[in-house]
């Protein structure tokens, strides 16, 4: 208390009230922890702040061990302490003082106060009292005169209502004849407890009486009413609240109400059924009329028909197109079931909750009568659209289609706002899905079959100027066909006819792709629902639709391959090494580019796996591959065929001495001569070992080479268990093997190799098959000649021509009768004057 | 082991005509006819001695001519066949025998020495008794000079153009043949052991061009009244009673059909082979489709034969100089591998459940022998050992090979 007092009134100097406080506190023999007890120090007598002080031992003490100097320090030193420890207590002193004053005051001055108060409340206390008497006198003289009232009034209410129930019959008729039925029922309401109360009474039983008889009436009049339902929904509603504030079953009232929705709504959908029936029943009238429609459109010229070909199926919808259907079933039916809806919802279920009927359940009933009813009818409502919808099967404009889908979208959330638990929003939206992936669907068969189509016009253009490819090749030797046939007919040349036919793959995608675009368009209602966000995108679009279309095409590549295999070429070998590039270039950039196309579009969110790029360049590398290897196979043995059919029909052992080379291996030379030109333009060069320099000067190791020696030299000896053809098969150890109908590369050298392998391979095996006379050995080294001064230029490995020849020659050697070769000066004379 | 190293064999001529010696069901032994326009012509008896891995051989001239198809008899090990061309020229048959070159109905033109002609023409052969026995005494002798063999009979009709194969009758007593001659289809009743041939039928390809027949196989089912024929692109069957054709399969192959061979086991499974690198396996009861296709050669195929006993092993061979052996157990008798009897059944749970866990096979490919370095024209399962196989190549090289001990008892267990 005393701290906290100097601590107070000390602050200003706050050193100096800390410095007297540890003073203080020293004095009290308390130090700053409060443990100054324990100290063992402050036991020590010589301490001058602790409690055991003996100021005689701490004199003695100082005495013996400090000098006169010190001493007399010591004795400054403590005077000084003495005085300011003696002002520090005056200060104190006076300060309490102080404060003890002006408490004194200030009770002094309350108790006057308190005095003058109790004055006051003692003169409030008496006037209370004369108030409590006077109000006590003055109730006890008026006590009789208002009960007396009090009893008046009551049989003046009374009078009053049985003069209203009196009246009451009077009154109802008059409601009756003036059709105010609200009043009548009102007044009615009003009467009949009373009445049902004293109906023992034979007079009030004769009014409820009549009341019964008029208000039946009324009840009769007000059904009347409301069956013959021409009248309009205020009145009607006005009538059911009327009846269903007599007691009439709400559940009839609700059956009955729905019914003449029902039959009206059922005109509306009658309507609508008969705008697809028509056409549906008269397909060939409307076939008729649409392909006249349709010239006449052509003759327009619509711009944004950009698929001519497959928007040219007569589509069965010609009277209204989609949207003015979907409009005329949102304006009819639909908001007429919104009006229904409401009306009902006011009568049965809102009014209803605040009425006693809300006791009975019935807004529980009335709300499922009303899903069962709604549900029903946009049952058969989604029917009509989807039939309708499903007849959509033109996919020129896909705008009307989803301005009508959206259309027919947006007015069913007005549906799903005024009834909140149906399922008729979320079919509506599932016909939307449906009819949008019956569009991909579409979309994707018109893709394919507008490839099969291009592919066509392809065959046919390859078909035309097959002549001119020839001839032109013919006439140029390896002149390049660009410059010969661009005079006549531009776009049939093969890298224009790829160009363009990969180009107008790529349009059509395209603009496929814009029109499918139009479903997630931001001012759709519909795009922003998670099917159109998320799968429709990735599921929908990419896979059913672009990668769908990319497989078919690898797919119907591949069968051209495997059709034609057995059957020997069906397709031109030209449309194989066409399709062979296109492939190849999907494989390259097309598939990417358009799968990128689409991931853009589109902001595709790949939540399930999708197919990846590489799958499906795979696929189409595999698929060019496969054309290309098809490609070589059936131009191999378009020649092969010459080849065999020249070696087969021919009688070797007797054929007169060769004077010039055969045609058919003019033809032959001339065939891949015209191959090469054809691949050139599509392929690129590719590379090719070094050539020796005078590659066509060749000479033929008919005899000269050393295995042949061998052959002919082995003399008449059993063989022996080992294999003694040494010599022949050193040759082939160190030339590799050779895979006739092997893969080839995209290029023109590989091609051309390939194909150049399988006729020379045919030529020896033929060969083989045969026996020669001296001038058919002769014919044949001739032959080889020729060939091996005109085909090694094509093929990547010269050395490969050189072996094949060299067998065939050799083969025919050893089937010869009469090996006698001819002349190597003679052959080339012959050679080169052919 | 070396068990699975080939033993090749090396012959100085080419050659295109293999086949194993049907009768012998004791010693390996394959017969190989050479081709030579120089020299005479051999047949090679190859025996090949399993256990020490050494081929021993004989050589029997064959003097007639190249030979392009063998056949052995069923009945006597000592009975063949062959098909061979005859290509004297003309003045050397002149001079020699008149008759036959008037029966060749050639010009009489002898300023032109070097006019000639080739003619496909069939033989029956028979060995001579003791040709195994003579070249067992003097193994090495090198300079021994081979028998000849004995001429049983022709088997040629000058009516019917050029032989293309004779066949035997499967697994018959060895008395009647079928000759192949251009469009001709000639079934052949051979008497007096072997050494008189008579004509009892014929059947002939109608149709436009030149029809000819490459190849055919006598079935071994039905009684073996049945017979079916290679030309150009079809495979016709044909019913030996009546001579007349009963299926025919238009465009088999894409080019050419080279051979074809029965399913041992199953009557109505035959596998072709052609020009367009494929392998078919077909069911004559229905002619649209093939059941099976192989397209394992790089180069035309030109002989098919199905394993006699173990009919899901199939060796081709190709002018790739490959040998393939395919393992077809989806169109096998035993699709479901080898059916554990009863007996074997009781012999513990363990056994039976291995069997359950076993995958079910796969047709594949059980391997490619690149032995050969030229075409190979032939190849031939042993009638002695199901196992073994020989092929030959144009080169003269005859690889013999085994099954892979593998897949040998992966289908034995």
């Amino acid at each position: 208390m005393m701290d906290g007092e100097a601590e107070g009134s000390v602050s200003a100097d706050s050193g100096r009230k800390r410095r007297v406080h540890g003073m203080l506190k020293l004095y009290y023999g308390l130090n700053e922890e409060g443990k100054a007890p324990e100290q063992p120090e402050s036991l020590d007598p010589c301490d001058i702040n602790g409690p055991h002080f003996d100021p005689e031992l701490y004199l003695n003490k100082l005495r013996r061990e400090c000098s006169l100097a010190e001493l007399m320090d010591q004795e400054t030193c403590m005077v000084k302490q003495i005085r300011s420890l003696d002002s520090d207590m005056q200060t104190l002193v006076y300060e309490n003082y102080n404060k003890f004053i002006s408490a004194t005051d200030t009770i002094r001055k309350m108790k006057n106060d308190f005095k003058k108060m109790e004055d006051e409340m003692d003169c409030l206390s008496t006037n209370m009292a004369a108030i409590t008497e006077f109000s006590a006198r003055i109730s006890g003289t008026l006590q009789d005169q208002h009960v007396q009232i009090t009893k008046l009034s009551g049989v003046h209410t009374l009078l009053r209502k049985l003069q209203f129930l009196f009246e009451l019959p009077a009154r109802l008729n008059k409601c009756l004849e003036l059709q105010a039925y609200a009043q009548a029922v009102s007044s009615h309401r009003r009467a009949r407890c009373v009445l049902q109360q004293y109906s023992h009474l034979p007079s009030f039983k004769g009014i409820q009486d009549d009341c019964h008889a008029i208000m039946d009436k009324l009840a009769q009049e007000l059904r009347q009413k409301f069956r013959d339902g021409g009248s309009s929904a205020k009145d009607l509603s006005e009538c059911v609240e009327l009846l269903l504030q007599l007691d009439e079953p709400a559940e009839e009232l609700c059956d009955k109400f729905l019914s003449h929705a029902r039959s009206r709504l059922e005109s509306d959908l009658q309507g609508l059924e008969a705008e697809i029936r028509p056409t549906a029943s008269a397909v060939k009238d409307a076939l008729a009329a649409s392909t006249q429609k349709q010239l006449s459109g052509a003759a327009a010229g619509s711009p944004t028909d950009s698929s001519p070909k497959t928007s040219a199926l007569p589509s069965p919808s010609s009277k209204t197109d989609i949207l003015e259907f979907i409009d005329r079933g949102c304006n009819e039916f639909v908001s007429s079931l919104c009006l229904v809806i409401t009306s009902y919802q006011e009568l049965f279920i809102n009014h209803a909750q605040t009425g006693e009927l809300a006791s009975k359940n019935i807004p529980q009933m009335a709300n499922g009568k009303l899903h069962t009813f709604v549900d029903d009818l946009a049952t058969r409502y989604f029917s009509l659209v989807e039939r309708r919808i499903q007849e959509e099967k033109g996919v020129g404009d896909n705008s009307l289609l989803v301005r009508a889908l959206d259309r027919f979208h947006r007015r069913l959330q007005a549906v799903a706002k005024l009834l909140p638990g149906s399922a008729v929003p979320n079919q509506g939206t599932e016909i939307v899905i449906r009819a949008a992936m019956e569009r991909v669907k579409q979309y994707l068969t018109a893709l394919q079959s507008f490839y099969m189509d291009s592919l066509t016009d392809v065959r046919q253009a390859l078909a035309t100027p097959r002549l001119s490819v020839a001839s032109a090749s013919v006439a140029g030797g390896g002149a390049h066909l660009g410059g010969a046939a661009s005079g006549r007919d531009a776009p049939n040349s093969l890298p224009e006819l790829l160009s363009s036919l990969s180009a107008s793959i790529l349009n059509q995608i395209k603009s496929v792709l814009a029109s499918v675009h139009l479903f997630t368009a931001k001012d759709i209602t519909f795009s922003n629902k998670p099917y159109f966000k998320g799968e429709f995108c990735s599921q929908g679009v990419r896979e059913s639709l672009v990668v769908s279309f990319i497989k078919f095409v690898c797919q119907s590549s591949r069968q051209f391959c495997e059709s034609a295999g057995d059957k020997g070429g069906s397709t031109p070998p030209a449309l194989l090494l066409l399709l062979s590039r296109l492939c190849l270039d999907y494989e390259t950039s097309t598939i990417s580019y358009i799968l990128t196309l689409t991931d853009e579009q589109f902001l595709v969110q790949h939540h399930s796996p999708v197919t990846p790029v590489t799958t499906l360049c795979a696929e189409a590398r595999e698929a060019a591959q496969k054309l290309l290897n098809h490609y070589v196979k059936v131009q191999g043995l378009i020649i092969s065929q010459m080849l065999r059919k020249s070696v087969e029909t021919r009688d070797w052992v007797n054929t007169i001495e060769p004077r010039n080379v055969r045609a058919v291996m003019k033809r032959v030379v001339e065939d891949t001569t015209s191959i090469d030109v054809q691949v050139g333009l599509l392929y690129e060069e590719g590379v090719r070992k070094a050539h020796s320099s005078d590659s066509s000067k060749r000479t033929f190791s008919v005899y000269s080479s050393s295995r042949q020696q061998a052959r002919y030299a082995a003399s008449y000896t059993p063989s022996a268990p080992m294999d003694t053809n040494l010599l022949s098969n050193i040759h082939k150890l160190f030339s590799e093997r050779i895979d006739i109908f092997s893969s080839v590369e995209f290029n023109k050298v590989s091609v051309m190799t390939g194909i150049i392998k399988i006729s020379l391979k045919t030529f020896l095996e033929c060969v083989r098959l045969r026996t020669f006379g001296r001038y058919g050995l002769q014919q044949i080294q001739v032959d080889c000649h020729y060939l091996q001064m005109y085909l090694w230029r094509f093929v990547s490995d010269e050395n490969l021509v050189h072996f094949l020849l060299d067998e065939i020659v050799g083969s025919s050697a050893h089937r010869c009768l009469d090996p006698a070769p001819m002349e190597q000066s003679v052959i080339e004379v012959i050679c080169e004057r052919g | 082991m070396e068990d699975d190293a080939p033993v090749i064999y090396g012959l100085e001529f080419q050659a295109r005509a293999l086949t194993a010696q049907t009768a012998e069901t004791d010693a390996i032994r394959f017969l190989v006819g050479t081709q030579s326009l120089k020299f005479d012509n051999q047949i090679h008896i190859i025996d090949f001695d399993d256990e020490n891995n050494i081929i021993n051989k004989n050589v029997l001239l064959h003097q007639a001519g190249e030979i392009w198809h063998i056949g052995a008899s069923p009945a006597d090990k000592a009975v063949l066949t062959t098909c061979y061309n005859k290509s004297e020229s003309y003045c050397f048959l002149l001079s020699l025998s008149p008759f036959t070159a008037s029966l060749f109905k050639s010009k009489w033109q002898l300023f032109f020495a070097s006019d000639s002609r080739v003619v496909s023409c069939a033989a029956v052969w028979r060995m001579p008794s003791d040709w195994d026995t003579g070249n067992h005494e003097s193994p090495d002798d090198s300079a021994h000079n081979p028998q000849t063999l004995e001429l049983l009979c022709h088997l040629d009709d000058s009516a019917h153009g050029n032989a293309a194969c004779v066949l035997w009758e499967p697994m018959g007593d060895g008395k009647r043949v079928i000759s192949l001659a251009d469009n001709h289809a000639l079934l052949w009743d051979l008497q007096e052991s072997s050494t008189q041939a008579t004509v009892s039928s014929t059947a002939t390809l109608e149709g436009k061009g030149q029809l000819k027949f490459t190849s055919g196989k006598w079935s071994p089912h039905h009684n073996c009244s049945q017979l079916a024929t290679a030309n150009d692109t079809a495979i016709r069957g044909w019913d030996l009673r009546t001579m007349s054709q009963i299926y025919c399969i238009e465009n088999a192959h894409g080019q050419l059909v080279r051979d074809l061979d029965f399913n041992p086991n199953r009557q109505y499974y035959l596998a072709s082979c052609g020009d367009d690198c494929k392998v078919k396996f077909w069911d004559v009861r229905n002619v649209q489709e093939p059941v099976k296709t192989l397209e394992e050669h790089s180069h035309w195929v030109w002989s098919v034969r199905y394993n006699h006993s173990h009919d899901q092993l199939v060796l081709t061979a190709s002018s790739d100089s490959r040998l393939i052996l395919s393992n077809m157990v989806s169109i096998s008798s035993e699709p479901f591998g080898h059916l554990v009897d009863d007996d074997e059944l009781s012999e513990g749970e363990d056994n039976h459940q291995d069997d359950k866990s076993k995958e079910p096979l796969k047709d594949s490919v059980v391997s490619t022998y690149e032995e050969h370095e030229d075409s190979v024209y032939a190849a031939e399962w042993s009638s002695a050992d199901p196992w073994l196989f020989a092929s030959l190549s144009y080169d003269g090289r005859l690889v013999i090979n085994r099954v892979p001990r593998a897949l040998k008892y992966r289908i034995l267990l």
